[in-house]
C-alpha cells in the first residue's frame, strides 16, 4: 500500500434491501482516494449518496461489492468487531446533531471513547489512566474554548457549544481521519465559522485527514479538495486552490 | 469515570432513566419481600407447629410387637372362613433393654435414647379422681430426647423416686399445687404417692391433663413390669430423616419401630402440601419480576436507540453493549433484593406482632435467617442478569448507521 494514501476505495457499490421488491443501488461504482492529512469537503443534492459513502468509509456500513483499504488495511470483509476496532482506532466522527450522551457531562462525553478503549479488545487507549484520560479531555476542551463548561451537561450548552464538544470527542484518541457529517448543518453562520476554524487548526496542528460532507457552498468552498457527488456517482473531485483558511466570513 | 466503560455507563442509564428505575427497582423490592415474608411466617409457623405436636414426643419410638393371634387350622380340606377374635393387649414391655439402648444409640443417626415406662394409671387426691398417662423413665437420659425443660413454669425437674411432674391442667384438676402430695393407682389397686415437683405445660391441653413424669422404677412398679420398660424413646441428629432411621432401627432390633413421621402424617403431609404451595407462589413472583425488568429494559433500549448508536460508531463493540444492559439487569436485581428484604425484615417485624396465636403468644418467632438475605441476593442478581438478556441482545445488534440516522 501507498504509505500515503489513508482512503483507498475502489469500484464501491451499495445497494439496499437486496432481494426485496425495495431493491435499490445506492453508490454505483465509487473509487476515492484520500491521503493522510487532506481537508476535503463533499458535496451533492439530497439523494446522491453522501450519507451511505460516509457510513462506509466510516465502517458504520459493508458496501455490497468493491475494495475499501484504510489505512493500508483491507477492510472490505472485516467482521463487525473488527470494523469497530478499527473505527475506535484510526476514525473520529462528528454527526450533523452533535450526538452527544445527554447524561454524561462534556467531560466525561469527551472521554466516553478512551474509556471504550479499556474494554473494547482493540487496545487503543486501553494504557490510559483516568486521570491521564481526564486530562487530555480538559484539555482538548480548554483548546475547543469550552474550559469554563467541562461539567455542564449538554442540554446546559448551546448548540455550537454542544458541536464543539462532539469535535473534542472526536479527537481524543488522535484519529488519522475525522469524518463531519454536516457538521455546521444547524448552526447559525458565525457559529460555523467557529467549528469550520477549529477543523482547520486540528487539520493543520495535528496532520488529521478531515471528509466533511456539507450542503453549504460556501463551507465547501474554503476545503482544500472538493469532491462532489451526484446519483451515486462521483461526478468531480477537484482541488481547491482558492481555499484558505484565513477566508472571512463571506455568508450574510 | 473509573469505574470502567459498562459500569460506568449502565449506572447512568439508569441514573437518567429515573422512573423506570424506581419502577423495576420497586416491583423486584415488592416481589423479594413477599417471598420474604411468606418463608419467615411459614418457617416459623411451622416450627411453632412441630414444636408443639413434637414437644413432648420423641422423633423415634421403639416398641415390642404387639401380640396378635395366629390361628391354629388344621391342614384342612375343606375351605373355610375363621372368624378370629382379636386378643386384648396386655401391657407389652421389652426385656433387656439395656444392651438394646446401647445397640440404638450407637446407629447412625441417633442423639440419645432413653427408657420408658408408661401406662394408664389414676391420680388421686382427696375425692378426686383423673385418669392420666404415667411416664416413667430416667431423667438425665430423657431430657436429652425431649425438650422438656423449657416447658416447665413452676417447681424444679428433679425426680427422685416418691417425684412427679405433672401438668398443669392435671394439678388444677387436682386442685394441687407445687409441693403437694397425690396418690397414683393401678387398676389392680396398687398405688404409690407421689410429691409434685414441678408443673410442666406442654402446649396441648389433652396432654397438660394427663401427663405424670415420674421415675422409671416407680413406674415399672405401678405398672408391674420391674425391670422393664415399654418402649425406648430415641431423638436423631435430623428429625427429617426419621423414616430412614426408623427402618434400620427395625432391621437391628426386631421390635416394632414407628417414627414421628408415621404418628403425625396428617403433620408432616400439611406441611409437605404448604411447601409445594409457597415453592410454587416464589416461582411466579420470580417469573412476574423477571418480566417486569425485562420489559422495562426493552423499552429503554428503544428509547436509547440514539445513544447506543453513538456509543457503537465511536468504537463500543457489541458485547460491550450487550454487557452494558445485562449489568442494568444486575443492578436492578440486586437494588430490589436489598430494598426488598429491608422490606420483608418490616413486615416480618410488624406482622410478628400482630398474628399471634391461641395462647396470645406471636405466630412465629422473630428468627430472621440472615442467610436467606445473601441467597436472595445472588438469585436476584442472576435473575436480573437473565431477565437483561433480551432487551441486551437487542441493544448489541443495533445498527450504529441506521439507529444515527433514525
Amino acid at each position: 500500500m501507498s504509505g500515503e494514501a489513508l482512503i483507498q476505495l475502489s469500484g464501491l457499490r451499495k445497494t439496499y434491501n437486496v432481494g426485496l421488491p425495495s431493491e435499490a443501488e445506492v453508490l454505483h461504482g465509487i473509487d476515492l482516494e484520500v491521503g493522510l492529512g487532506e481537508f476535503t469537503a463533499m458535496i451533492g443534492p439530497s439523494g446522491s449518496g453522501k450519507s451511505t459513502l460516509l457510513n462506509v468509509l466510516g465502517l458504520l456500513e459493508q458496501g455490497t461489492s468493491g475494495n475499501y483499504h484504510l489505512s493500508g488495511r483491507d477492510v472490505t470483509s472485516f467482521t463487525d468487531d473488527e470494523r469497530t476496532r478499527a473505527r475506535h482506532a484510526i476514525i473520529g466522527f462528528i454527526f450533523q446533531f452533535h450526538h452527544l450522551l445527554p447524561a454524561f457531562t462534556a467531560l466525561e462525553n469527551v472521554m466516553l471513547p478512551a474509556l471504550i478503549g479499556t474494554s473494547n479488545g482493540g487496545g487503543v487507549g486501553a494504557a490510559l489512566t483516568p486521570a491521564r484520560m481526564r486530562a487530555q479531555a480538559a484539555e482538548l476542551l480548554d483548546g475547543v474554548g469550552l474550559g469554563d463548561a467541562m461539567d455542564k451537561k449538554p442540554h446546559e450548552l448551546s448548540g455550537g457549544m454542544q458541536q464543539r464538544v462532539a469535535i473534542a470527542r472526536s479527537l481524543i484518541l488522535s484519529p488519522r481521519l475525522v469524518l463531519a457529517d454536516e457538521p455546521t448543518g444547524n448552526l447559525d453562520t458565525h457559529t460555523s465559522d467557529g467549528i469550520f476554524e477549529l477543523l482547520r487548526r486540528f487539520n493543520r496542528e495535528r496532520g488529521t485527514a478531515l471528509l466533511i460532507v456539507t450542503h453549504d457552498p460556501l463551507l465547501a468552498a474554503r476545503c482544500d479538495r472538493i469532491v462532489e457527488l451526484v446519483d451515486g456517482l462521483i461526478a468531480a473531485d477537484r482541488p481547491n486552490a482558492a481555499s484558505t483558511s484565513e477566508a472571512p466570513s463571506q455568508a450574510e | 469515570m473509573t469505574l470502567g466503560f459498562e459500569l460506568t455507563v449502565a449506572l447512568r442509564f439508569l441514573r437518567e432513566g429515573r422512573m423506570q428505575t424506581a419502577l423495576i427497582v420497586g416491583g423486584a423490592a415488592i416481589g423479594v419481600s413477599v417471598i420474604f415474608f411468606i418463608t419467615a411466617v411459614l418457617t416459623g409457623v411451622q416450627q411453632d407447629l412441630i414444636r408443639r405436636v413434637m414437644g413432648s414426643q420423641a422423633h423415634v419410638v421403639v416398641k415390642p410387637q404387639e401380640e396378635t393371634v395366629t390361628p391354629l387350622v388344621a391342614n384342612s380340606d375343606v375351605e373355610r372362613l375363621p372368624s378370629i377374635q382379636a386378643r386384648p393387649q396386655r401391657l407389652n414391655s421389652i426385656d433387656g433393654w439395656a444392651p438394646m439402648a446401647h445397640l440404638i444409640e450407637i446407629t447412625p443417626g441417633v442423639r440419645a435414647v432413653a427408657p420408658v415406662a408408661t401406662g394408664a394409671a389414676l391420680a388421686i387426691k382427696g375425692n378426686t379422681t383423673r385418669s392420666i398417662v404415667i411416664i416413667g423413665t430416667e431423667l438425665d437420659r430423657y431430657l436429652r430426647v425431649v425438650q422438656l425443660e423449657d416447658k416447665l413454669k413452676i417447681g424444679v425437674f428433679d425426680m427422685r423416686p416418691g417425684d412427679a411432674v405433672i401438668g398443669i391442667d392435671l394439678a388444677h384438676d387436682l386442685g394441687a399445687v407445687l409441693g403437694d402430695r397425690f396418690r397414683v393407682q393401678n387398676a389392680e389397686g396398687v398405688s404409690e404417692t407421689l410429691r409434685i415437683r414441678g408443673l410442666i405445660d406442654l402446649g396441648s391441653r389433652g396432654l397438660n391433663q394427663r401427663n405424670v413424669y415420674a421415675d422409671l422404677r416407680v413406674a415399672q412398679t405401678l405398672l408391674g413390669i420391674p425391670g422393664r420398660v415399654t418402649n425406648l424413646d430415641v431423638a436423631l441428629n435430623e428429625m427429617i430423616q426419621a423414616d430412614a432411621v426408623a427402618s434400620r432401627l427395625r432391621a437391628q432390633t426386631g421390635q416394632l419401630v414407628e417414627s414421628w413421621i408415621q404418628t403425625n402424617s396428617f403433620l408432616f403431609t400439611a406441611i409437605n402440601n404448604q411447601n409445594v404451595m409457597t415453592y410454587l407462589i416464589r416461582t411466579f413472583i420470580t417469573i412476574v419480576v423477571a418480566l417486569g425488568i425485562a420489559s422495562v429494559l426493552v423499552v429503554t433500549v428503544v428509547q436509547k436507540r440514539k445513544e447506543i448508536g453513538i456509543l457503537r460508531a465511536v468504537g463500543a463493540t457489541r458485547r460491550q453493549m450487550l454487557s452494558v444492559f445485562l449489568l442494568q439487569g444486575g443492578i436492578v436485581g440486586a437494588a430490589g433484593a436489598l430494598l426488598g428484604s429491608v422490606m420483608g425484615l418490616g413486615l416480618v417485624v410488624v406482622f410478628s406482632r400482630i398474628l399471634r396465636n391461641a395462647e396470645g403468644d406471636p405466630l412465629f418467632s422473630l428468627h430472621f435467617d440472615f442467610r436467606l438475605i445473601g441467597v436472595v441476593l445472588v438469585a436476584a442478581v442472576v435473575l436480573g442478569v437473565l431477565s437483561a438478556v433480551l432487551p441486551a441482545r437487542n441493544a448489541a445488534r443495533l445498527d450504529p448507521a441506521q439507529a444515527i440516522r433514525g
